[in-house]
């Protein structure tokens, strides 16, 4: 095991983007426990500075693999095809219609839960899409389809966000 | 001292070094000191039997201080320079206080953080917190009739930056080592946890005398891990009291005019409120310059008008559940921490959120300090250490400032703690050889709506094309939620960093030279203090290392073996040294020297940790 082991091989995980998130969690706890600066606390200061980097390492990669979109960014990187989202923003029409659609719904969503009822929605939409990018990197493996999908979902996220802020903003 | 010692197995490297380490509360209206003493954590008592000590120091004009219970007592007839609340100042600046013109202190608008004047000059309120510091040490030391080895002190979660490295400065001011800083309600929840074995998500609502927290906690096995926090860092029973006051004062027509009536009436209403808790009506009376106040005040009056504060506190929960992507009915379990959680409105409304008796079994005022005092005695090596991990997160979102003042977020709030994150910049205009780099804490979109909390500019980027350099900024939290940041022009080498401290924070030599003008550490010889700290650095240091080599000496070849040796017994001679500086030297060289060997040890552990199980065994 290695400072500069990929994320999956850190934590003992196969290269699969389906994963069960309760493993990952304990695992997670049992790698802090060996590497956390407060196991060292009375070890110096060299001890200290080491742990303080696996740490950081070992929570680096524990956001990326519990975050189903930058799991999927970081297979498909290992894969040789990565994602590339700044530099690649060309999504099919019909896509970029539903898009054009939510936005519209948003701005004209007047209470709460019309809102919400988008916010439902959206969560479908990305569920489904979560499951067809499951199978097509673990049974598929086809990796220039899998980046085409985390840039999708990506537009999805974006738009969750900003249907986030604006519950926040009605609830207050 | 006790005369006979028992160490548990697996314990300290030695057993007759059991390090007294204690947990330390700096709280807005009270203070308290606890430590673990028979595997059992206590709050430490004064002589005269009181484990609280209020947060008050009082300047007199002879040099002289008071603190606590006596300062208190003379808050009122000496309001300017009796400061009180103090932890409300910490890392900040005059205009961040709301409502200045209602407390009785004269402000002073100095560069970072304000300063207060009075009888005895221009006090930092990192300086006013240091004396209670100071005081709770001293307790501590006299307790055990030992010097301390060091100390956790509590936090608010929702503490920024800048209030963070003030509560340092402080504890560095009053001569404590810090072991770490934590939050109040991940050290409520130590306490709570180990005490009840409680398993599952808990939210920890923590209502104080100045600030408002709400931390939800995973707790498994003793791990603590915090999955989101939020608050409001001045939010608290301060507000309530002085809600009341005014109230009580538009009552009865009358007016607060000067330092000591504004005083007075706030220590009525204080007493009015508390007296609410258990009975329905109270008369909150006090004499004032134009008049005697006397005005009856019923429990219904207390709760409509602070109603709207309470409200506030509960949308911090509803956005931290929000945050953590938690619905409430999974929380197991509501933790009442803080004095002013005792007020039946709190409760009833915490209990309503969350539809479940909010959990108010143990001492509010005291579970902060119990579990700061065991997070301490974990820190210090002493039996138990490995029993016990938390796992905390940063509260706010650090970020950088990009081009038309907007902010570039790096590392998200909630992310957990150490961590370090790398972005890439590039140069704006051809030829650019310097880029400014201005760091920010906060949720907003602008940077204007943001705490700055450090400018530093990384010069010499060779001359290019705009849009060629690449600059990569590293932004590492420790696990004190401290910041240090560094900018490096990948082409050419260049570099900048900064350590998160002197925009808001006290210089090292501001602290050494109020260390030295310090009435409460004027006592100490600076030279016999370095040396004792020295000397005790290369203690530390020679009995880590030894046990190391004792577990871990295969992985060292044999004349790496012997390099680690010289540097151990060149520490050894250097210890008997009366200059502090060739004590430093020996003890620098030999974390140097052992460096790799440190690394390699880690290696080993992470790898014998994922050779335990593999995941789809677990």
């Amino acid at each position: 095991m290695k400072f500069s082991s990929d994320d999956f091989e850190l934590f003992g995980l196969p290269r699969r983007f389906a994963l069960d998130r309760a493993a990952l969690d304990a695992r997670w706890r049992t790698l802090q426990g060996e590497v956390h600066p407060d196991r060292y606390a009375s070890e110096g200061a060299a001890a200290q500075r080491v742990a303080a980097q696996w740490s950081a390492r070992v929570n680096e990669a524990y956001q990326r693999l519990k975050d189903p979109l930058r799991r999927a960014a970081c297979l498909c990187e290992l894969a040789g095809v990565p994602v590339n989202a700044e530099d690649n923003t060309a999504m099919p029409p019909a896509f970029l219609m539903q898009q054009l659609e939510w936005r519209e719904a948003l701005d004209e969503a007047g209470d709460e839960a019309a809102v919400e009822a988008l916010a439902r929605e959206v969560e479908l939409r990305r569920r489904a899409a979560l499951d067809e990018l499951t199978a097509t990197i673990d049974a598929r493996a086809d990796w220039p389809a899998a980046a085409m999908q985390v840039r999708a979902l990506m537009f999805i996220a974006r738009f969750a966000e900003d249907v986030d802020r604006r519950l926040e903003a009605l609830g207050q | 001292m006790a005369l006979l010692q028992i160490s548990e197995p697996g314990g300290a490297p030695d057993p007759h070094q059991r390090r007294i380490a204690v947990g330390i509360d700096l709280g807005t209206t009270h203070s308290l000191v606890a430590a673990v003493r028979h595997g059992v954590a206590e709050c430490l008592p004064d002589e005269a039997g009181r484990v609280i000590l209020p947060s008050a120091v009082r300047y007199l004009p002879n040099g002289g201080r008071q603190i606590g219970a006596a300062a208190l007592a003379e808050a009122t007839n000496d309001p300017r320079n009796t400061i009180v609340s103090v932890k409300r100042f910490m890392g900040r600046g005059v205009a961040d206080i709301a409502e200045r013109s209602k407390l009785p202190y004269d402000f002073v608008d100095a560069p970072g953080m304000l300063k207060l004047r009075t009888v005895e000059g221009e006090k930092s309120p990192v300086e006013v917190s240091a004396e209670i510091l100071a005081t709770l040490r001293q307790r501590a030391e006299d307790t055990f009739d030992d010097e301390l080895f060091g100390a956790v002190i509590t936090v608010p979660a929702y503490f920024d930056e800048a209030q963070r490295q003030a509560t340092k400065d402080a504890a560095q001011l009053a001569g404590l080592n810090v072991l770490r800083l934590i939050s109040e309600p991940t050290a409520a929840a130590i306490a709570y946890g180990l005490e009840h074995g409680s398993e599952g998500l808990y939210a920890v609502y923590d209502l104080g005398g100045g600030t408002f927290d709400i931390s939800l906690l995973r707790l498994s096995a003793g791990v603590f891990e915090v999955i989101a926090t939020g608050g409001d860092s001045a939010l608290g029973g301060d507000d309530f009291d002085a809600l009341l006051a005014d109230w009580a004062l538009a009552q009865a027509g009358l007016r607060a005019e000067t330092p000591a009536d504004r005083r007075a009436v706030r220590v009525a209403a204080r007493a009015a409120k508390e007296k609410l808790s258990a009975t329905d009506h109270a008369t909150l009376a006090c004499p004032l310059g134009s008049g005697e106040l006397s005005v009856r005040v019923t429990r219904a009056d207390l709760e409509t008008l602070t109603a709207p504060l309470v409200a506030r506190t509960l949308a911090a929960v509803r956005k931290v559940l929000r945050d953590a992507k938690v619905d409430k009915t999974e929380v197991q379990g509501a933790v009442m921490v803080g004095g002013s959680t005792r007020m039946p409105l709190v409760q009833a409304a915490v209990g309503e959120l969350f539809g479940r008796t909010p959990l108010t079994n143990l001492n509010p005022d005291e579970v902060v300090a119990l579990g700061a005092a065991i997070q301490a005695n974990a820190l210090a090596g002493n039996a138990g250490a490995d029993e016990l991990l938390l796992l905390d997160v940063i509260p706010l979102s650090l970020g950088l400032e990009t081009m038309g003042g907007l902010v570039e977020r790096i590392i998200p709030r909630n992310a957990t703690i150490p961590t370090a994150r790398a972005q890439d910049f590039t140069t704006f205009k051809d030829g650019q050889t310097a880029m400014a780099i201005h760091v920010v804490q906060g949720e907003r979109e602008l940077v204007s709506d943001c705490r700055s909390l450090a400018r530093f500019e990384l010069r010499g980027i060779p001359p290019m094309v705009a849009g060629a350099a690449r600059i990569r900024v590293t932004f590492q939290v420790d696990a004190d939620g401290l910041l240090a940041v560094s900018a490096r022009e990948e082409g050419s080498g260049v570099e900048a960093a900064i350590s998160v401290k002197p925009s808001y924070g006290l210089a090292d030599e501001d602290i050494a030279r109020m260390l030295s003008e310090s009435f409460s550490t004027a006592e100490q010889d600076m030279h016999e203090r370095s040396l004792r700290e020295s000397r005790v650095d290369a203690e530390r240091l020679l009995l880590a290392t030894r046990a190391a080599l004792a577990v871990d000496g295969d992985l060292l070849e044999a004349g790496e073996h012997e390099a680690v040796e010289n540097l151990l017994r060149a520490v050894e001679a250097a210890r008997e040294s009366s200059e502090h500086h060739a004590i430093d030297a020996a003890v620098e060289a030999l974390a140097k020297g052992t460096e790799g060997f440190a690394a390699a040890r880690m290696n080993r552990g992470i790898r014998q940790a994922l050779a335990g199980k593999r995941v789809e065994d677990v």
